[in-house]
């Protein structure tokens, strides 16, 4: 089962929910920080760095030999990445998409696709939980290729149950990141910025079709318009976790919060939960 | 030799425009029959990305040997530069002012881009 944690606005708790739910899981389990921008699981998940390799993408380059500067690469082009003065192309990378168009149409096979490093790999075990994380590169701008990329070293796992730790936003980056799971958690605030936010998300995934779902972080911080919101829209809240200073305070230090009895019931409750809702979605789908 | 300006419109009495990438038309006039053709930029004005790449392909393509705008950004001004056409500022309201200065040799020259990318 592939569980996502999403949510609109950033910093509602989607990492905080995500390696917490991992810590309280019975069985071995596999996180996946999808959060390629700021991904934060690996402060949380601590553990031995198992390995680490460097993610890429396939830009063109050009075969001058070959190229008689008949213009097809920088027409097909959908991003403006291709210019051919003198009739030869110059390729712009970081405008470059790595959709392989130009060289797929090239009528003289000029263009040949090379490797273009955007983002690291790595792969930590912390007990039962294995981590994989991916970076991307400081001014690199394609967030997507970096989440194929963990998304594929997931694949043929070993755990049977993987949390996905989704970046924030309702853009291709997040799209890309829930769009094959089983249940999206959608986190949120009872705030009027959580409620803005939680709606959008709703929307996207709705777009999407996956099943989700709400977790509501730091309830009791600002008022009912969240829930009244899920109620009306027939959105199940699968937990509620406390505004709570000590929360805070382990999170800020970089601690789960789960070796507490009072928080560990708070996620165990929550595993019920979403065993319960993926089970119900099933038996809905059949 | 054929010069290509930014343009707003489709006159020599159309407003200059300061951008490159995004500027709606280009003129290209060829200073030896004091003649003129207009080029359309709008698929660029509206581009996601890359407006000065694509807008300078055409302008080389179009077969001006001078570019006469307000400002250059780094990708445009590669791919200017690569085709060995000239570039020069000019700060003016029209784009026949801008001619009358390009033909008395009264603009400064862009050796490089003078703008970062997305300038505006």
């Amino acid at each position: 089962m592939r569980v996502a944690v999403a949510s609109g606005k950033g910093g509602t708790g989607k990492t905080f929910v995500t390696v917490n739910l991992a810590r309280s899981y019975d069985e071995p389990v596999l996180v996946m920080d999808c959060d390629v921008e700021e991904p934060n699981s690996a402060i949380f998940l601590k553990g031995e760095q198992v390995s680490s390799r460097r993610s890429h993408v396939l830009i063109p380059s050009v075969n001058e030999q070959l190229c008689d500067g008949c213009r097809v690469c920088s027409t097909v082009c959908e991003f403006n990445a291709i210019a051919v003065i003198a009739g030869k192309p110059l390729i712009f990378e970081d405008l470059c998409h790595a959709c392989g168009g130009c060289a797929t149409f090239c009528p003289q096979d000029a263009l040949h696709e090379v490797e273009h490093e955007i983002g690291t790999i790595t792969e930590q075990q912390d007990g039962s939980i294995r981590l994989i994380s991916g970076k991307l590169d400081v001014g690199k701008a394609l967030a997507v290729p970096v989440i194929r990329d963990v998304k594929r070293s997931a694949e043929r796992a070993r755990e049977s149950m993987m949390l996905i730790d989704s970046p924030p936003g309702t853009s291709c980056p997040m799209v890309w990141t829930v769009s094959d799971s089983d249940l999206v958690i959608l986190v949120t605030e009872p705030t009027a910025f959580g409620l803005h936010d939680l709606q959008l998300a709703v929307e996207t995934v709705r777009e999407i079709g996956v099943p989700f779902a709400v977790v509501l972080n730091k309830d009791g911080v600002g008022d009912s318009r969240v829930e009244r919101y899920c109620e009306q829209n027939g959105i199940e809240i699968l937990a509620r976790i406390p505004h709570d200073r000590v929360i805070a305070e382990l999170y800020a230090q970089g601690e789960t919060i789960v070796h507490d009895a009072r928080y560990a019931q708070v996620f165990s409750q929550l595993w019920q939960k979403i065993v319960a809702f993926t089970a119900n979605e099933e038996a809905h789908r059949a | 030799m054929k010069v290509a300006f930014t343009a707003s419109g489709d006159t020599l009495d159309a407003t200059f425009d300061n951008r490159f990438g995004r500027a709606e038309k280009f003129i290209i006039y060829d200073t030896a029959r004091d003649t003129y053709t207009v080029l359309d930029n709008a698929q660029n004005l509206e581009a996601a990305q890359g407006a000065g790449i694509q807008a300078a392909e055409h302008v080389v393509a179009s077969g001006a040997k001078a570019l006469v705008t307000g400002h250059l950004g780094p990708k445009a001004a590669k791919v200017i530069f690569s085709a060995g056409v000239e570039a020069y500022h000019a700060d003016v309201q029209t784009v026949g002012e801008a001619v009358a200065m390009y033909k008395s040799k009264a603009l400064k020259p862009l050796r490089n881009a003078d703008v970062e990318g997305h300038w505006v």
